[in-house]
């Protein structure tokens, strides 16, 4: 229990339980699928970057000098594809949430192991219907597929790529079924709902959308299909159909969808915050329904992408003051991290340094978000790099830093051991530092009216085109550096202890790395969350 | 002159100020949020930092009203953006009446616009300082989107439908026109200029190149040439019904339910004639798919608008000349 023992070398964990390839790929521990996940959203990662540099090197001078017109609309196609679908949906819920979800509650594993198996393997049969995609040609839709072009005209992989995003989508399905299940029916006793981690909170939000959101995109995708193979008109006005349905459909699953991508960065956040201040979260059911709320919120905002795409003025007015509405509740988080450190104990270790970063980064993609959802704004900067800033502040700025925070949080939990304190903070600065430099131009580059998705633009757009080129490069020696001191700590790192920073919470509790079956013996919660007080009242009992 | 202003762009027409001053606005009320939190976080990391390995913080006692405080004073500002934001956007998609009426055809990857004195240009548009112009727009494929960033104005153009947006240039030059939405190979390059003249010297422009007929009178003699004439005349109504004056006045059909008559529903009329019958007529009317271009069908509605019910007025027509503001400042 305590956290300053080391722990016995040659434990039996669940790293070392069995070495077998066969036992990783027919395993059913939640927390080597986790792993699994882990492989493959980063070989991902580090594909979807390579298309960015791609991008970024093309951008850094107006003419469309290095590759053809059609070859940059696939570069950034692949780049969102694969960055949306195959790495940040899956990212934190498929990697952190697998791991800790069941640690954190108490748990043996999740409620369905072999599901949880399976979510991994259709999540990697979609991945190799997109990697075919990809080496066929690829898709030149961008990820939003907008009809009638991706359904009529366009003369790429796209029924493949579709077909992929499609198939990833059940397992996401999977896996946040899985989750609230598992949250609803295996807690610990004692573990009531409001003594739950914030984490938990975030993922089971997140949940709710996964199960219903999914399907409708799911319906969009088929229906661009048997517009393409079977002519039947749906989207194509030339069939009869309407291009603008498409666009409901998609945004009424991918408006959501993007809270499947921050949503639980925001719990990991909670996380991190009152674990580097030692102290409970202010306002504990402010932010934990505020995860509800957004889940919820987030369904009725589709409309504010179609501002002006010949929706009725009205139906702009209420996307417009709905998306108001959806901002309130990751003000009233911001604001309750915020009060948590005061008085608090802080330190500043790696995780934190991305916890504190992810806060200003959220804050501006936050309030460009509400400026979009302004109609008299949205109208000029609509299809902007403004919008390409925006959510980029929210996707890599804070999934991304929260997502990484998280690793570096938790990393001694999943591997039993430290990595370099100083290479970490180095590589946190320069993500901080490169990440502004490459978005913040982009917001500037949108207010002057240079459209996204364009492969040459206008000489007067080329000074800050060039800052972003040069900030993405400094990004990604910053992203790269993780990659290499993470894979030389699984086996020259220091041993880590089962709770080296001091912190509250279940998962903590058994060892680094945790048993097959997580907790010797099974756990029962007496205490409220992050009550750092009772903790230390107990270790000098 | 384009390339002198690198951070913001440059103000061309009457809605681009409020835009701005909206825009502007936010941003104050943004930076300010964001250097409080910016604030208030380093200060407290540093002000609250561990001092020895044991210690823990202090946890302080739910506090209700802040959490109301910091919920409500947001929502509050965000609904004043939301109201204001919301007026700027109604008065760029409502043209004022008294806008002269410009056609818009998008393909990939080219702009085609009609004047409505007839001349037709593609991928640039000369246009009068001070006139409020409406554009009347669509395509002949997939999306496209209509942006001219120093007018602050963008609207989609969408194949089998028109979409309209207005704008009242207050500036002589030559400004960017874009396409916003990605609409295939060669996007980026779907673009052109949009010329601003001062009023005397576009009508010079305009004398000084044939024009072609006008748009009324292309339209006047399609509707003779597709016969449409036979059965839609300006004395009987027991075939077809009148034209004249029908443009924004309501139409009811078979089914009891009624519509205003706008540029959707004439169109709607020309290509797919049986999908709304008018009350009291059979479907005789044959469909029109296929025999007539954009262009065409836009020469059309621009005819059947110019009939008004005394037959005395017609829309689209010149603008007056030698208007007022003249800018001496030449592009
Ligand atoms: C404060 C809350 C937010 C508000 C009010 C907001 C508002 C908006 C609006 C109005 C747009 C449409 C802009 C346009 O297309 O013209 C937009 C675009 C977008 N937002 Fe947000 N947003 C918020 C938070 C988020 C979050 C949390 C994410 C993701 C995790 C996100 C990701 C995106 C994405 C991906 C797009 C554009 C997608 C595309 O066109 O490809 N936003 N946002
Ligand atoms: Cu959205
Ligand atoms: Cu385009």
């Amino acid at each position: 229990m305590s956290d300053t023992v080391t722990t016995p070398a040659r434990r039996r964990n669940y790293l070392n339980a069995d070495y077998g390839i066969k036992s990783w790929l027919l395993t059913q521990d939640h927390k080597r699928i986790a792993i699994l996940y882990l492989v493959s959203i980063t070989f991902f990662f580090v594909l979807g970057g390579v298309m960015a540099a791609l991008i970024r090197v093309e951008l850094a001078t107006p003419l469309g000098d290095m590759v053809e017109p059609d070859t940059y609309n696939r570069l950034f196609t692949a780049h969102g594809v694969l960055m949306v679908f195959l790495f940040l949906i899956p990212s934190i819920p498929a990697v952190l949430g697998n791991f800790l979800i069941p640690l954190m509650i108490g748990a043996k594993d999740l409620a369905f192991p072999k599901l949880n198996l399976g979510s991994w393997y259709v999540y990697n049969l979609g991945a190799v219907l997109m990697v075919v995609a990809l080496l066929r040609g690829g898709t030149d839709t961008g990820w939003t597929f907008y009809t009638p072009y991706s359904s009529t005209f366009a003369d790429s992989e796209v029924i493949l790529t579709a077909l992929g995003a499609f198939v990833v989508g059940f397992s996401s399905i999977m896996t946040g079924l899985n989750f609230i299940v598992t949250i609803h029916r295996m807690r610990a006793p004692g573990l009531t709902w409001f003594r739950l981690p914030l984490f938990v909170w975030a993922h089971y939000g997140t949940s709710l959308i996964q199960i219903l959101g999914t399907p409708v995109v799911a319906i969009a995708i088929l229906l661009v299909a048997a517009e393409r193979l079977l002519h039947i008109g749906i989207f194509d006005p030339a069939l009869g159909g309407d291009p603008v349905l498409f666009q409901h459909l998609f945004w009424f699953y991918s408006h959501p969808a993007v809270y499947i991508m921050i949503l639980p960065s925001m719990g990991v956040i909670s996380e991190l915050i009152t674990a580097f201040s030692r102290k409970r979260i202010f306002g504990y059911k402010f932010v934990a329904f505020s995860s509800l709320a957004i889940a919820v919120l987030g369904f009725l905002v589709w409309g504010h992408h179609l501002f002006v795409s010949s929706q009725s003025i009205y139906a702009g007015l209420i996307f417009s003051v709905l998306s108001m509405l959806v901002a309130v509740p990751s003000a009233v988080k911001t604001f309750n991290w915020t009060a948590t450190l005061y008085q608090g104990s802080i330190s500043w270790q790696t995780p934190m340094i991305y916890a504190l970063g992810f806060i200003g980064l959220f804050v501006i993609g936050g309030l460009t978000g509400t400026m979009l959802a302004t109609l008299g704004i949205d109208m000029h900067v609509h299809d902007t790099y403004f919008v390409v800033a925006h959510f980029h502040y929210i996707m890599v700025g804070g999934a991304i830093m929260a997502y990484l925070g998280g690793l570096h949080f938790w990393w001694p939990k999943i591997t039993g051991r430290m990595y370099s304190v100083f290479w970490s903070r180095i590589s946190a600065g320069l993500i901080f530092f490169g990440f502004n430099l490459t978005f913040f131009p982009q917001f500037l580059l949108g207010y002057m009216g240079m459209p996204r998705r364009y492969h040459a633009y206008p000489e007067e757009f080329q000074i800050l085109n060039v800052l972003s080129s040069a900030g993405a490069t400094i990004l990604g020696v910053g992203y790269l550096l993780p990659l290499i001191y993470f894979t030389w700590s699984m086996r020259y790192g220091e041993r880590a202890s089962d709770n080296p920073w001091g912190a509250y919470g279940l998962e903590w509790e058994t060892s680094s790395p945790p048993p097959t079956f997580n907790f010797d013996e099974p756990p029962v919660v007496t205490t409220e969350a992050y009550d750092y007080l009772a903790m230390r009242d107990k270790r000098v009992a | 002159m384009r390339k002198n202003v690198p951070l913001f762009p440059e103000q061309a027409s009457t809605l681009a100020g409020e835009v701005d001053a909206l825009y502007l606005t936010f941003l104050g009320i943004s930076v300010f949020f964001g250097l409080l939190v910016a604030g208030l976080v380093i200060f407290f990391a540093i002000r609250f930092r561990r001092r020895s390995p044991d210690e823990i913080g202090r946890p302080e006692k739910a506090g209700i009203l802040l959490e109301i405080i910091w919920s409500v004073i947001p929502l509050a500002i965000l609904l004043i953006m939301f109201a204001w934001g919301a007026k700027v956007y109604v008065e760029a998609f409502r043209p004022p009446g008294n806008a002269v009426e410009y056609f818009v055809t998008a393909k990939q990857w080219m702009w085609k616009f009609q004047h409505p004195q007839g001349n037709r240009e593609i991928n640039v548009l000369h246009v009068p300082l001070g006139q409020p112009i409406r554009l009347t727009m669509t395509s002949e494929d997939v999306i496209h989107s209509f942006f001219v960033p120093a007018f602050r104005v963008k609207a989609d153009v969408l194949p089998g439908r028109y979409t309209t947006v207005w704008f009242e240039a207050s500036k002589v030059g030559t400004f960017h026109l874009f396409c916003a939405e990605y609409c295939g190979a060669e996007h980026s390059v779907m673009g052109g200029d949009i010329v601003v003249m001062n009023p005397a010297d576009y009508e010079l422009w305009l004398a000084g190149r044939d024009s072609g007929p006008s748009v009324v009178a292309s339209g006047e003699e399609l509707f003779r040439v597709k016969a449409c004439n036979t059965c839609h005349r300006p004395d009987s109504a027991t075939l077809a019904p009148i034209l004249h004056g029908i443009f924004g006045e309501e139409a009811e059909f078979q089914d009891g339910s009624t519509q205003i008559v706008d540029e959707n529903y004439i169109r709607e009329s020309i290509l797919n004639p049986t999908a709304k019958l008018v009350k009291g007529y059979k479907p005789l009317m044959p469909t029109y798919k296929g025999q007539l271009t954009e262009e065409e069908v836009l020469q059309l509605i621009g005819y059947i608008k110019s009939l008004a019910s005394d037959a005395t007025e017609s829309q689209g027509t010149v603008p007056a000349s030698g208007s007022p503001a003249l800018d001496s400042d030449e592009g």
